[in-house]
């Protein structure tokens, strides 16, 4: 039985399983099972989402205050950082599908650079806070959650603190996913620069893709959700 | 059911809607809204942001019906979480 099947795929492309049929179906399921993970990924940032939504509807005016001191400009750069890098990322995958395959490895670099770019202004933002003690509870030794705001009254420094911890949750998981990201670009690469994928084969490119994305989508809901609500509030920020 | 190849046109203008919307949402957060208004301006232009990733730059747009139903699964059990949830904090208040 199973010698018929191995004859049956010799006039096929090398990079079919034997458990598939042909490319096409190969490919159909390669991306199913992508997005079935992704749906698990969802329900992941989902719980970190609904923990955010629930004490920001409890304390409104602490993260206000708290959401006020992010530096907004570094937010909206590493928006449009990842989603030109979204762009790359599709431009790879497009590439691959026309058989462009210099354009395909131009463009998976340009992904890996902008996911880089992405983290730098990251690190700078996480170094900022830790200057200003924003780094949540004792994290760091010798350096508490202690920094010198002007509070309203009634706003307690707890629930900015607690805004400071789904930040960097929420940030820190996101940040997570982009090193995984990057690692996983970076094979890409190299099997894209040995000439792998091509237009019959570009499964691997194409679900990479699918994560890519998702964690430029989480980050479209994160960049108004922790930067820009309470904005129009103003005044206490430092 | 062959593959569906998204030009490099459309994936241009998807592009240049995020930036757009990106701008809007950044110039309306300083916007003093009436009443939750904020809230729902900034989270209806990432849902709409969102949208426009999940449909073209994940080609779900031009994908099979199986793919829609496992969005969709996700999307509904993230309403089960959040409704249940929210109905059970935001209601304490009224005992």
């Amino acid at each position: 039985m199973a010698e018929s099947y191995a004859v049956e795929h010799e006039a096929s492309h090398p990079g079919l399983q034997h458990h598939f049929a042909n490319m096409e179906q190969q490919r159909e399921a390669g991306t199913l099972g992508m997005w079935v993970f992704l749906v698990t990924e969802i329900m992941f940032f989902g719980g970190m989402f609904l923990a955010y939504t629930l004490y920001r509807s409890k304390y409104p005016e602490a993260f206000a205050v708290a959401s006020n001191h992010l530096d907004i400009k570094l937010g909206a750069v590493n928006t449009a950082v990842l989603i030109l890098s979204s762009l790359t990322m599709a431009m790879a995958v497009f590439s691959t599908q026309i058989g462009r395959l210099r354009a395909q490895v131009v463009y998976l670099a340009l992904t890996i650079v902008l996911g880089l770019v992405f983290l730098g202004i990251k690190a700078v933002e996480y170094h900022e806070k830790y200057v200003d003690h924003l780094i949540p509870g004792t994290l760091i030794p010798g350096n508490p959650f202690n920094p010198h705001l002007e509070l309203p009254t009634g706003v307690s420094m707890r629930h900015v603190e607690m805004f400071y911890w789904i930040y960097f949750a929420m940030t820190g998981m996101h940040a997570v996913h982009m090193v995984i990201g990057i690692g996983i670009m970076s094979v890409l690469l190299y099997f894209a620069a040995k000439g792998r994928f091509s237009p019959e084969y570009h499964s691997p490119v194409e679900v990479s893709g699918l994560y890519w994305h998702f964690v430029d989508i989480v980050w479209i809901f994160l960049f108004p959700l922790l930067y820009l609500l309470g904005r129009h509030l103003g005044g206490h920020a430092g | 059911m062959s593959e569906h190849i998204v030009s490099r046109n459309v994936y241009l203008i998807i592009f240049l809607s995020l930036m757009v919307g990106t701008a809007i949402t950044v110039v309306a957060a300083f916007q003093d809204f009436p009443g939750p208004m904020n809230v729902i301006v900034a989270m209806t232009i990432a849902v709409v942001k969102a949208t426009l990733v999940v449909l073209y730059f994940m080609h779900v747009r031009y994908s099979s019906r199986l793919i829609w139903v496992i969005v969709a699964s996700a999307l509904f059990w993230m309403g089960i979480l959040f409704a249940l949830t929210l109905s059970d904090y935001w209601t304490r208040g009224w005992l």
